[in-house]
C-alpha cells in the first residue's frame, strides 16, 4: 500500500474518534456537564477533521467543516451562546460531517443540498449573510507561502532587485536569522551583499540582544517582486525592509566579470561578521543565567509532564493478538495436560514437579488475563453511535427521547463489542418506536412528554450484562398473544403466564417483517436479536411492566475465548459446566428426591424445590436413571433467575477450559454451548445450562408447545 | 548529519503526513501529541527546526512556543506554525509568542521541506 493511502486510513479511523468526541462534547454541552475544555474540544475536533480532510483534497468535506468550525470558534470565543437550540443544530451538523467523513471514505455521495442547509443554518447562527457562510468552499486557504501564480515579467526589470534589511531586535528573538535570508536570495540569482555596521555602538555599550547592523543586497535575476518578497515573508515587520529595482547596469561593461567579482567577496564576508559579532554576544547569555537551576529544572517539569501525559500507547495488526490468543489456548491445554500426566504419575501434591506446577498454573493464568486484556475495550464504542440513532428515530417517529447511558466504561472483548452493536441498535430501536408512547399520549398518562431510554453495562458474576429499558407502556400482552395466536404460533386455548407472552416475541415468525437480512432495518423480529446473542454464548431476557416501561437485559461472556469450567462425568462422557451458571453442589438423598407426573422429578433444596434435570437423558446418551442418588447434582441458575438441579455421575474438578466452536467446526447441537480439548487430548463438550433447562421442562425459555405440555 | 526537526501535532493524520514528508525529505525526525509533550520530548530530542500545530489538547501551540523560547538553550531554535489563513490574527499571535515563521495548511511535503530549509540554521 502505498504511503499515503495508508496515511489516510489513520485519517479515516482518527476521524471516528474525532466524530466519536465532538459528539460526547456536544452532549454534554447540552446537559450542561461541558466546560471551557469542552467546547475547546470540540473545535478542536472538527479543525482536526477538516486539517486532514484538506491534505487530502476532500473539498465537500473541508467547505462545510469549515463553515461548522467558524461557528464553533465564535461559540468557543464567547461571542455566541451556547444553548439549546444552538446545540440541537450543532449535533445535527455533527451527524452531517460523519455523513461527508463516509461519504469520503466509501467514494459515496452525500446531500449536498442538505449539507448546504445545514451549512447556512450554521452561518445564521454567526450572523454571517448566508451566501458566504452556506456550502460554498472557504477562502482559498493557502497560498501565502508557495502557490502563488508567478507573475512573469510585467513588473521584473531587466537588472534585477536591490534589498535594504535593517532588523530589528525582534527578528532574532523569533530565531530569524539574516544568513538563511541571504541563502535564500542566493537561490534566486547572484547576489552581493553590503553590511552596513555604522549602527555598531561600542562593546561596552552593546545589547547582546539587540540589533544594530543593516544590509543591503543586489540580486541580479529577472524574477518578479513577490518572489524576493516572499524570501522576507517570515521577517517582515522585524524589520525595516525595502525592495527596489536595481538601476541598469550601464551599456559596455562586463557583466560576467563584474559578476565573478561580485559574487567572491559577497556573502560569505556579512556571515562571517555576523558570526563574529555573534561569538561575542553570545558567552553574555550563560553569563547572565547561569545554566545550573536551568538544568535543576528541566528534569522535574519533564517529570511533572510526564505524570500528566495520557499513558503511551502502541497499534498492532489485530491478527498477531489473535495467534498470541490461539497460543495462549494452546499453553493452557497443554498446561492441563501436564498437569493431569504429572497426577497420573503419582507425585506427591508437595513434590518439587506438583509445586512446580502449580506455580506454572498460576502463571498460565495471568498471561491469559493479560493477553485477554489486550482485547478488551469499553463498550464506548458502541454505545457512542447511539445518540445518533436515537435522534433519527426520535425525529422520524415524532417522539422525545432522552437517551441515557451507564457503564460505557465497562470493558469487555473486541469481538464481543464489534458483534454487540447490531443487537443493540436494534433494540434501541425497537424501545423508541414500540415501547415509547407518543407525547400525547404520555400526557395523558402522566408522564412527562419526553420518553427515556436506558442503555447500560455492567459486569456481573464473570459475564458483561447489557441492559436496554424503556419508561414506556410495557408490552402490550393481550396484544401479543393476539398476533401469536393470528400467526398460527400458539394454540388460541393456551395459558401462558406473562412471562411466557413476553417470550413469544422471540419467537421466528413473530415479527410482522418479510426481510430478516438486515438486522437493524425496521420491523426485523427479536428472533435475529436472540440468535445473534445466542451465536455470542449469550442469553436475553425481557422484564416489562405495563404502563411504566420494559427492559431488555443481555448477558454474554467477556470473552469468547476461555471459560472456568466444572468437569462432570455423565456416563462415560466428560463434560464441562460453566462455572458461572453453577451456585452449589449436592449430593441428592433419596428423601429430598419426588416424582412429578409421568417423568418429572423435583428436588429439595432447602426451603424449595428445584427440577431435577438427568443431564445423560436430557442428552440422549442413556435412559433415564432410577437412581439419581447415585450422582452428583449441580444447582444451576439461569439468567432469568429459574433454578435447577442438573445430575450427574460425578465431578473431576474444576478448570479452565479453552472454547472451541462446535458450530464452526461441526453443527449447533441443542444443550450443548460449545466443545474443549481437555488435558489428555480428548474432545469435551461444554453445556448450555439454559438450553438444557429450557429442553426439559424448565420455564424461563420456554417454547410455548412444551410449557403446554407441562 | 542530517537535520533534526520535531513536530507537534495532535492529530495523528497530520503527524504522520509530517513523518512522511520529513522522512523523504531525509531529516532525522522526533515528534511530540501536544505542547506538553513537546516541551517534555524537547531536551531528548535536541531539534534543529521544530514545526508546531496552534490548536492542542493541554497546551496549545502559543504555550508551547512562549515556553520554548523561555529556555535560553532553544532561544535560537527556529519554529515553523502550522497555521490555517482564515485566521491571521492567531498567526500574529504565534509570532508574538516567538514563532519564526509558518506553514499554511494544507501544505504539500515540498513547500513544507522548502520552509523548513528556509529557517534552518
Amino acid at each position: 500500500m502505498d504511503a499515503l493511502e495508508q496515511i489516510k486510513g489513520t485519517f479515516f479511523q482518527e476521524c471516528q474518534e474525532l466524530l466519536a468526541d465532538l459528539e460526547a462534547g456536544l452532549m454534554a454541552l447540552e446537559t450542561g456537564e461541558g466546560d471551557d475544555e469542552t467546547i475547546n474540544a470540540v473545535f478542536r475536533a472538527v479543525h482536526s477533521v477538516k486539517g486532514g480532510a484538506g491534505a487530502f483534497g476532500m473539498d465537500d468535506l473541508v467547505a462545510f467543516a469549515h463553515v461548522f468550525e467558524t461557528t464553533l470558534d465564535e461559540m468557543r470565543g464567547g461571542r455566541l451562546a451556547i444553548d439549546e437550540p444552538a446545540l440541537k443544530i450543532m449535533l445535527r451538523a455533527a451527524d452531517m460531517l460523519s455523513d461527508h467523513v463516509g461519504a469520503a471514505q466509501h467514494g459515496t455521495d452525500v446531500d449536498l443540498a442538505r449539507s448546504a442547509a445545514l451549512a447556512g443554518e450554521l452561518a445564521a447562527m454567526t450572523q454571517e449573510t448566508p451566501a458566504v457562510g452556506a456550502a460554498a468552499p472557504p477562502e482559498p486557504e493557502a497560498d501565502e507561502m508557495g502557490f502563488t501564480p508567478l507573475k512573469v515579467g510585467l513588473d521584473s526589470p531587466a537588472g534585477g532587485w536591490r534589498v535594504r534589511i535593517r532588523p530589528a531586535a525582534g527578528m532574532y528573538a523569533k530565531a530569524n536569522d539574516i544568513a538563511p535570508l541571504l541563502r535564500e536570495m542566493e537561490r534566486l540569482g547572484p547576489c552581493t551583499a553590503v553590511l552596513d555596521d555604522d549602527g555598531l555602538p561600542d562593546l561596552e555599550a552593546l545589547d547582546a540582544e539587540g540589533a544594530y547592523l543593516a544590509w543591503t543586497i543586489d540580486l541580479t535575476a529577472d524574477c518578479p517582486r513577490d518572489t524576493v518578497a516572499e524570501v522576507f515573508e517570515f521577517v517582515d515587520g522585524d524589520c525595516s525592509l525595502s525592495i527596489e529595482p536595481l538601476a541598469v547596469e550601464p551599456p559596455g561593461l562586463d557583466i560576467e566579470a563584474l559578476l565573478a567579482q561580485a559574487r567572491q567577496p559577497a556573502p560569505p564576508a556579512p556571515e562571517g561578521e555576523v558570526q563574529a559579532v555573534i561569538d561575542q554576544v553570545v558567552p553574555a547569555i550563560p553569563v547572565a543565567q547561569p545554566d545550573a537551576p536551568t538544568d535543576a529544572a528541566g528534569p522535574a517539569r519533564a517529570s511533572a509532564a510526564a505524570a500528566n501525559a495520557s499513558p503511551a500507547t502502541i497499534r498492532v495488526d489485530l491478527e498477531r493478538v489473535d495467534r498470541l490468543i490461539d497460543l495462549v489456548g494452546e499453553l493452557v491445554i497443554n498446561q492441563a495436560m501436564l498437569a493431569q500426566r504429572v497426577g497420573e504419575s503419582g507425585f506427591a501434591r508437595s513434590s518439587n514437579v506438583a509445586v512446580g506446577l502449580d506455580e506454572l498454573e498460576q502463571l498460565t493464568r495471568e498471561i491469559q488475563d493479560s493477553v485477554m486484556a489486550i482485547r478488551a475495550q469499553p463498550v464506548k464504542s458502541v454505545f457512542q453511535r447511539m445518540p445518533r440513532l436515537v435522534r433519527e428515530i426520535a425525529a422520524s417517529t415524532g417522539k422525545e427521547v432522552r437517551l441515557v447511558t451507564e457503564g460505557e466504561g465497562t470493558e469487555v472483548d473486541k469481538t464481543v463489542i464489534e458483534r454487540l452493536s447490531d443487537p443493540i441498535t436494534h433494540m434501541i430501536r425497537n424501545a423508541i418506536d414500540h415501547g415509547l408512547e407518543s407525547p400525547a399520549e404520555r400526557r395523558a398518562a402522566g408522564k412527562p412528554a419526553e420518553g427515556t431510554v436506558r442503555l447500560a453495562a455492567l459486569h456481573r458474576s464473570g459475564r458483561i450484562v447489557i441492559e436496554v429499558g424503556d419508561d414506556g407502556a410495557g408490552i402490550n400482552r393481550p396484544r401479543v398473544r393476539q398476533i401469536a395466536i393470528d400467526k398460527g404460533l400458539i394454540d388460541p386455548e393456551a395459558l401462558l403466564s406473562d412471562e411466557e407472552v413476553d417470550n413469544l416475541l422471540f419467537l421466528p415468525g413473530f415479527s410482522t417483517a418479510s426481510a430478516i437480512s438486515n438486522i437493524s432495518g425496521r420491523g426485523v423480529g427479536m428472533d435475529v436479536v436472540k440468535r445473534s446473542i445466542q451465536a455470542l454464548g449469550g442469553r436475553i431476557t425481557i422484564t416489562s411492566n405495563p404502563g411504566k416501561g420494559s427492559t431488555f437485559t443481555m448477558s454474554l461472556p467477556l470473552t469468547l475465548a476461555v471459560l472456568d469450567g466444572m468437569v462432570v462425568s455423565v456416563g462415560d462422557q466428560t463434560l464441562v459446566t460453566p462455572l458461572t451458571s453453577i451456585i452449589e453442589t449436592l449430593q441428592p438423598k433419596p428423601a429430598d428426591v419426588r416424582t412429578l407426573g409421568p417423568s418429572s422429578r423435583v428436588i429439595a433444596v432447602r426451603d424449595a424445590f428445584v427440577p431435577l434435570i438427568d443431564i445423560g437423558a436430557v442428552l440422549g446418551w442413556r435412559p433415564e436413571t432410577d437412581t439419581p442418588c447415585a450422582g452428583v447434582c449441580l444447582l444451576v441458575e439461569n439468567e432469568g433467575g429459574g433454578r435447577a438441579a442438573l445430575l450427574v455421575d460425578g465431578i473431576q474438578g474444576q478448570r479452565q477450559v479453552v472454547i472451541k466452536s462446535l458450530e464452526a467446526n461441526f453443527q449447533q447441537v441443542a444443550g450443548i454451548a460449545a466443545a474443549t480439548i481437555l488435558g489428555d487430548g480428548r474432545v469435551a463438550l461444554i453445556l448450555d445450562v439454559d438450553a438444557v433447562i429450557a429442553l426439559r421442562g424448565g420455564r424461563a425459555t420456554a417454547i410455548p408447545s412444551l410449557a403446554l405440555a407441562s | 548529519m542530517s537535520l533534526k526537526v520535531l513536530t507537534v501535532d495532535d492529530s495523528r493524520t497530520m503527524r504522520d503526513m509530517l513523518m512522511l514528508a520529513l522522512k523523504d525529505a531525509g531529516f532525522d525526525v522526533a515528534q511530540a501529541v501536544d505542547g506538553v509533550h513537546g516541551l517534555e520530548v524537547l531536551g531528548q530530542s535536541n531539534p534543529q527546526v521544530i514545526v508546531t500545530d496552534i490548536n492542542m489538547p493541554r497546551m496549545d501551540g502559543f504555550g508551547f512556543i512562549e515556553g520554548v523560547r523561555k529556555d535560553p538553550r532553544y532561544r535560537g531554535v527556529p519554529i515553523l506554525v502550522l497555521t490555517t489563513e482564515s485566521d491571521p490574527a492567531k498567526k500574529d499571535r504565534a509570532r508574538q509568542a516567538g514563532a519564526t515563521g509558518w506553514i499554511v495548511k494544507p501544505f504539500s511535503p515540498a513547500k513544507l521541506v522548502e520552509a523548513i530549509r528556509r529557517v534552518a540554521a
